[in-house]
């Protein structure tokens, strides 16, 4: 089979971290459907090693943001920047390149039906004529990630919900993309499927230090992710004494050192899971999980009591 | 108070609809113009094609081969009916093989296909969309329309020529048996005129539309599945009418085309 994939090293263009630039950012971004506008000028940064929470309600726009950061839709106004690319100005034959360095974890998994899991998790390595036995370790590897080597010849059709969102955790991690998004990955599941999929997503923010957007409606997800963290030396989730203690590259630390990220320790300040609350097409809160939960505001009260 | 809208004037609606119409045309248009260009540039996926191709070719040639022998038969009983009437039965053969290879083969063909494959390719298409496979693919790197339209697209236009070869000569065995058994025609007599009534414009004629009609049916099939849009009604509308607007187009076409190629070949 004939491929037309730029080889990586003339790809890397799209995984350079600027420094002092965040991952992600959104300026004045404005989407609508039927002449209403859904997104009304929201803007926020992602930077390198943080996991950015959307919260909000239905309808609220959460998908549409991810969407828009993976220049799956363009929006009508304002500016999407990924990677220091303008995503919404890309042609779609330079965003499939540019998409090839970001993960995508869809809501129900959109797992393909017809290819095994290993097919589905080796999708894009198989599509840039990776070698067979490079794809045989990678597949292997992120399907022991995620527990689900023993379902490796299954086909999705015979996987539950909370499996399917597991392998479509490893389909997106498979190659180890620097961005990650995740649109609702504990949408439907059952409380102890939903700590599993939280639990793998903070292995991959911090054994990989992968860079996330991720949309829920479940307040418990944020609180998770900020609260938890992944120890490597012990392979376990353990919860952090100090919300904040491993810190990405934030505007702090730019400010600090242009050019150079300074240790994760000595940036305390700045958490690296930060929450979103949308409502009404606009940024209602933006801040630590910390300050969401004790946010004296009557909306957010409301919303964090409706979702105990 | 939400702003009530100004009730709008029956001219504005009316070329609202026919924007919106001519939109879906220019989209039709441009997505087929795409799954054609996709076949002269890289990456190919042969391994799709082929698999398509076994889809459609293989998969039709049972309903082929049955409608095609009856089809022949009663073109048979037909014809012989007004033949008798002038003592001239022995001209069957050549009745048949001109309406089966210029006409009956080519349309019939591609109706039955449309019917089989088009709904196909929009059910499978418009469900991978409503789950968001399609969206995967794309976050994933890859061109659903290269990936997914343009192998079905070049398969059916390999195989329904094929198909239509397989009917015409089925027909003709099914008009002979016919012939032999109730007009007590012998096969030199039927094959030896068959063959005889066709000359090379008959068979570009027949040789020509399937490429056409195959090239209809399995852009419309495609672009009716990627433009699903309301979860599996909307796959079960996008199934009904690729089937109807790949039928009506291919006869529709089939006139135009039909008028051009005798205006070229059987001057």
């Amino acid at each position: 089979m004939t491929r037309d994939v730029p080889p990586r090293a003339a790809r890397e263009k799209y995984s350079e971290v600027v420094p002092g630039e965040p991952l992600i950012s959104f300026k004045d971004v404005r989407i609508g459907f039927d002449e209403s506008d859904v997104l009304q000028g929201i803007s926020f940064d992602v930077w390198p090693g943080e996991t950015k929470v959307l919260l909000g309600e239905g309808g609220s726009g959460k998908t549409l943001i991810m969407k828009l950061a993976a220049g799956l839709l363009r929006p009508d106004g304002g500016r999407v920047t990924v990677m220091g690319q303008d995503v919404g100005d890309m042609p779609e034959k330079e965003l499939l390149n540019f998409r090839r360095h970001i993960g995508f974890v869809f809501q129900e998994g959109a797992l393909f039906d017809s290819m095994t899991v290993a097919e589905n998790v080796s999708f894009r390595m198989d599509e840039e004529n990776v070698e067979e036995s490079e794809i045989e370790t990678h597949v292997r590897e992120a399907l022991r990630f995620v527990e689900m080597e023993p379902s490796i010849e299954k086909y999705p059709g015979e996987l539950s919900g909370g499996m399917r969102r597991r392998v479509s955790i490893a389909r997106a991690l498979v190659d180890n993309p620097p961005i990650v998004f995740y649109d609702s990955p504990t949408a439907g599941l059952d409380p102890v499927t939903c700590q599993t999929i939280i639990s793998l997503i903070l292995r991959g923010r911090d054994s990989q230090g992968v860079t996330s957007l991720l949309a829920t409606q479940r307040v418990q997800d944020a609180f998770g992710l900020a609260n938890f963290h992944f120890d490597k030396a012990t392979g376990r989730i353990v919860r952090d004494k100090t919300n904040g203690a491993r810190s990405p590259q934030g505007p702090a630390a730019a400010s600090a050192a242009p050019g150079s990220a300074p240790p994760a320790a000595e940036n305390p300040e700045f958490p690296p899971t930060n929450v979103i609350v949308l409502r009404g097409g606009k940024i209602y809160f933006e801040g630590a999980a910390d300050e969401l939960l004790h946010s004296p505001d009557d909306y957010l009260k409301e919303f964090l009591a409706s979702a105990e | 108070m939400p702003e009530e809208k100004e009730p709008q004037s029956v001219p504005s609606v009316l070329g609202d609809a026919i924007k919106r119409q001519v939109l879906v045309v220019q989209d039709y248009a441009e997505l087929s113009v795409q799954s054609l260009k996709n076949i002269f540039t890289p990456p190919r996926y042969w391994v799709d094609t082929v698999e398509q191709m076994d889809i459609i070719g293989v998969g039709s040639l049972p309903i082929i081969a049955l409608a095609g022998f009856f089809i022949g038969g009663v073109m048979v009983l037909q014809t012989a009916a007004q033949f008798e009437r002038f003592g001239e039965t022995a001209l069957t053969g050549d009745a048949v093989a001109l309406a089966l290879v210029r006409e009956l083969g080519p349309a019939i063909t591609a109706l039955l296909v449309a019917g089989r494959n088009a709904s196909g390719m929009a059910s499978e298409l418009g469900s991978m969309v409503v789950t968001e496979q399609v969206d995967a693919m794309r976050a994933l790197g890859t061109d659903p329309i290269r990936k997914l339209m343009t192998p079905r697209v070049l398969a059916t236009v390999l195989m329904i020529p094929l198909l239509t070869a397989i009917f015409d000569f089925v027909g003709l065995v099914g008009g002979f048996l016919v012939a032999y058994f109730t007009l007590r025609l012998g096969a030199v007599q039927f094959w030896t005129r068959a063959i005889q009534a066709l000359v090379f414009g008959d068979l570009v004629q027949g040789f020509a539309k399937p490429f056409v009609f195959a090239f209809i049916i399995a852009t419309v099939g495609c672009f009716m599945g990627l433009r699903v849009k309301g979860g599996t009604q909307g796959v079960g509308r996008a199934t009904t009418s690729a089937v109807v607007i790949s039928s009506v187009m291919v006869i529709v076409v089939d006139t135009f085309l039909t008028k051009l190629l005798l205006w070229m070949f059987l001057k």
